[in-house]
């Protein structure tokens, strides 16, 4: 008898038969299927979630989402409530969530930004509790400590096999990089996966692995990719964006780090998107390329890497149907999460040896603090992104925006919120001119060799408000509606309700 | 300077302004809407108020979208609006400073 | 001695427009209330015009107002905004003859006097776009003291003389006679504006075309074209040099008191000086030109 032979040993159990430990049937019995459910709601019922608990969401088709509304109207009508919503960001197309906020579905929320609807009634003191906002790099810091515990994650893909290896390039709806879901992937105690289609096993590349995958439900749409650059990544005919555009490039050229082999990440505001074809031109005159390029890439990054000019795509997030093409056919388009973004936490942050990088405002105050969260009348309209990461771990940030926006200055006395702390921002580009922080002395010293206009932070200023006359400032209540945590978890200032 | 008529100025394009302007007994009432209202509202409020009371307007009605115009864009807008509804052909430049 | 390579167009009637062109840095900003302005729009873009003139921001800038002709009922109004407003210049259309610039003469210094603005402080641009506009162009070059420049307008032009735009042969003439007129009353010549903004090898074409033949520079209407021209017009750095040395020679012979300057064994005439300093001066504007 087999069980004859079967050592006793204290604290061990002994073995019973090779299927019988094993928490699903495998061998010749194995159900290659077994994680294929029915519905949704089956979904959530396997993966006993309580009220109170967090679940989670990425974000990568941004305006296109087509996950986050549809699990937690599912969510409301199975009769949860007081949960922790914690998606990597939360756009306008989500508004819909606002009446399951309105039940108590949802008591309590982490994004890095917000917009729309939603925004505006956060911001008029929607939740009870204050929602959080973090970057994305401190997103992934918070479920390091523990802050953010996901219970389950909700993760929306094109294709997956029947085990749930997916990836962002197969299938119809292709959103490119995975990078904010392959967190959720690897942190959730259970991991629900939405899939538009049960493709054959194995899919390739696994950007999301069987072994993080509990279920499988297959859904009408995820998303829609057309809508991913809604809003963000958009190429410009702009003549004062396109002015801008061309400082950015010049500062680029002459702050010290144009040298063969250098990295940058350029971002998807108009300006910065244009940025990167003047960059062309600059790269094949002094005869260089750049080694990587990281972050949100766009189809302006692409081309670059196409034409020979930039070694290695990094790609947390695809902006367009380009970039996500491009994730699927170059072999040196790398897809990565957002912990190997720009987790602080993490033991190798890529921002970290990172060059250059442009980044947009809302808001640059005098001492270099910006805000990309709140707009000028106070209602957050914006997220950090990996504004507050990037401009922390690169050798130098430069920051582009046009002086006025209509009659709203850019340049202001003191941010509304402190999103990215200036000692982290080292040039300012308008089309008035470029500002220096004063802790960099060697880039000032640089640009102005090169007879850029540089001129003091207050100069700008000035010449704002001397065109919009001086704004008044915004009225608020005393209930904080939002925290915002810098990337290392600490809280670097707070949103409060708007005065009604 | 009397308004004997309706008079539209402005567009709705951003950095502009739109403005109604109709006739009345009544003394003046200027309605604000703006894009920019927390922060410019009042100074928007105080430029109106001025422009008109050059031109010697203390009646009637002022319905003003404002899409963030800056305030030379404002004055040109209320002065075009009023020298419409009065139907003034010469302008006294004087008042229009 | 003003620069005046570019001068860039922008509609009277956009409140966007008039109160952002000058981050472009053209050496001239035209605000027109003519072409660009609808007839029911008159009455209002003259009013932004004139407040848009005195924008603080406008200094250093060239500020032109485009009016309407005087024998329209828009010309005078218009000309009352532009003057109260503070516009540098007044660009007068279609100029056929010198009486229309006198007549404007003398409609400018009225204005002047009435609100206290000095004699004479206005100028004036003729902008020619006619058959006789070209064969009168010496007479209305030399009209006023107050005409500071003469500026070729294609469009009117070719319609006038039966044909239309193409590759530059239809304007020969007329560019060769304005400027001629233009050399000769010791003023100012800026060329036709090039309307395809996508075509930039046939702008910089063209514009290499007229600055070859002499001309100060063109009527721009997109500001993406600004930069395109000043770097054209940009010295070389061997230009740059040979310009340094004349007017060091210049300054020498000056201080020394000589009458004739002379520079490794050779004498320079006064306008190899006078065309040294423009390259400087062109080089301190924009820098050296870049490829």
């Amino acid at each position: 008898m087999a069980s004859d032979r079967n050592p006793q040993v204290a604290g061990l159990a002994p073995f019973a038969g090779f299927n019988a430990k094993i928490p699903f049937a495998t061998g010749p019995e194995a159900n290659g299927d077994r994680k294929i459910l029915p519905d949704l709601e089956e979904a959530i019922r396997r993966t006993g979630l309580k009220d109170g608990m967090t679940v989670s969401f990425h974000h990568a088709f941004r305006e296109g989402d087509k996950v986050i509304n549809l699990v937690v109207e599912t969510l409301a009508r199975m009769g949860f409530k007081d949960l922790t919503l914690a998606p990597s960001s939360l756009l306008g197309i989500n508004a819909a969530i606002i009446p399951n906020i309105q039940s108590g579905v949802i008591r309590k929320l982490f994004t890095s930004g917000l917009r729309g609807k939603l925004g505006e009634a956060i911001s008029n003191g929607l939740m009870d509790e204050p929602v959080t906002f973090h970057s994305h790099g401190g997103r992934v810091a918070l479920i390091e400590q523990g802050e953010i515990e996901i219970d389950v994650a909700f993760l929306g893909v094109s294709a997956c096999d029947p085990f749930g290896n997916a990836n962002g390039v197969s299938g119809r709806s292709w959103c490119g990089s995975l990078g904010y879901a392959m967190v959720d992937a690897m942190y959730a105690d259970k991991v629900v996966m939405l899939t538009e289609e049960i493709v054959p096993f194995p899919n390739n590349p696994a950007s999301i692995r069987q072994d993080q995958v509990d279920w499988i439900v297959q859904v009408e749409e995820v998303g829609d990719p057309a809508k991913i650059s809604v809003g963000a990544a958009r190429a410009t005919t702009n003549p004062r964006e396109l002015l801008i555009a061309k400082l950015c490039a010049e500062v680029m050229e002459h702050a010290g780090y144009f040298e063969d082999g250098f990295s940058m990440q350029t971002g998807t505001g108009g300006s910065s998107t244009a940025t990167s074809r003047f960059l062309e031109h600059r790269m094949r005159a002094k005869g260089i390329k750049a080694g990587w390029a990281l972050g949100g890439q766009t189809g302006g990054m692409v081309d670059l890497h196409e034409k020979g000019l930039i070694g290695t795509l990094v790609d947390t997030q695809s902006f367009d149907a380009v970039a996500a093409r491009s994730l699927q056919a170059n072999a040196s388009h790398m897809e990565i999460s957002t912990q190997f973004y720009a987790s602080p936490l993490s033991k190798g942050a890529t921002v970290d040896r990172l060059d250059m990088v442009i980044l947009s405002a809302l808001e640059i105050d005098l001492n270099f603090n910006v805000n990309v969260l709140t707009g000028s009348d106070g209602v957050v309209r914006g997220a950090i992104g990996g504004h507050a990461d990037t401009a922390a771990g690169a050798n130098l940030s430069i920051v582009v925006g046009p002086l006025l926006r209509t009659r709203i200055p850019t340049v202001v006395e003191q941010v509304t919120t402190r999103v990215t702390p200036g000692e982290t921002v080292g040039v300012l580009v308008t089309e008035h001119g470029i500002a220096v922080n004063p802790n960099r002395p060697d880039v000032a010293e640089r640009l102005k060799a090169a007879g850029l206009p540089v001129k003091p932070i207050g100069d700008l200023y000035q010449r704002a408000i001397s065109l919009s006359g001086k704004p008044e400032p915004l009225e608020f209540l005393d209930n904080v509606v939002g925290h915002v945590r810098y990337r290392d978890g600490t809280i670097i200032d707070t949103v409060r309700q708007i005065a009604p | 300077m009397l308004l004997k008529q309706e008079a539209l100025a402005g567009t709705l394009e951003s950095s502009d302004l739109f403005i109604r302007i109709t006739p009345s007994d009544d003394p003046l009432e200027i309605v604000i809407e703006s894009e920019v209202l927390h922060q410019f509202g009042k100074q928007i409020r105080a430029t109106v108020e001025e422009v008109l009371d050059h031109l010697g307007v203390t009646t009637g009605t002022l319905i003003i979208q404002d899409k963030g115009a800056l305030d030379c864009t404002i004055r040109a807008r209320v002065q075009a609006a009023v020298m419409r509804a009065a139907g003034e052909t010469t302008l006294d430049w004087e008042a229009l400073k | 001695m003003r620069l005046r390579r570019s001068m860039l167009f922008v509609p009277g009637s956009s409140a966007a427009s008039l109160s952002t062109a000058f981050v472009f840095k053209p050496d001239s900003v035209m605000f027109d209330l003519e072409d660009a302005v609808s007839l029911r729009e008159k009455d209002a873009a003259r009013l932004l015009v004139f407040h848009a003139l005195q924008q603080p921001l406008y200094d250093g800038i060239e500020r032109v107002v485009r009016i309407n002709p005087l024998d329209t009922p828009f010309g005078h109004d218009d000309l009352q905004a532009a003057i109260r407003g503070g516009a540098d210049t007044i660009r007068l259309p279609k100029t056929d003859t010198p009486e229309q610039v006198r007549e404007l003469e003398a409609a400018v210094e009225r204005i002047e006097r009435d609100c206290g603005r000095e004699v004479g402080s206005t100028h004036l641009m003729a902008a020619i776009e006619s058959a006789s506009g070209v064969v009168n162009a010496l007479a209305i070059a030399q009209a006023s003291p107050r005409i500071t420049g003469i500026a070729l307008a294609g469009f009117d032009y070719v319609m006038d003389m039966q044909t239309q735009r193409g590759d530059g042969t239809e304007l020969f003439y007329a560019r060769c006679a304005v400027l001629h007129a233009a050399r000769a009353a010791k003023i100012d010549c800026y060329d036709v504006v090039f309307s395809d903004l996508d075509d930039e090898e046939g702008f910089l074409k063209e514009v290499d075309l007229i600055k070859r033949l002499g001309f100060n520079g063109k009527s721009l209407i997109n500001p993406r074209q600004i930069e395109l021209l000043h770097n054209a017009y940009a010295p070389t750095q061997e230009e740059m040099d040979y310009a340094r040395r004349v007017v060091a020679a210049a300054e020498k012979a000056e201080k020394q008191g000589l009458g004739v300057i002379a520079m490794g064994g050779k004498m320079i005439d006064g306008p190899v000086v006078d065309n040294a300093r423009r390259v400087l001066d062109r080089a301190a504007a924009s820098g050296l030109r870049k490829e």
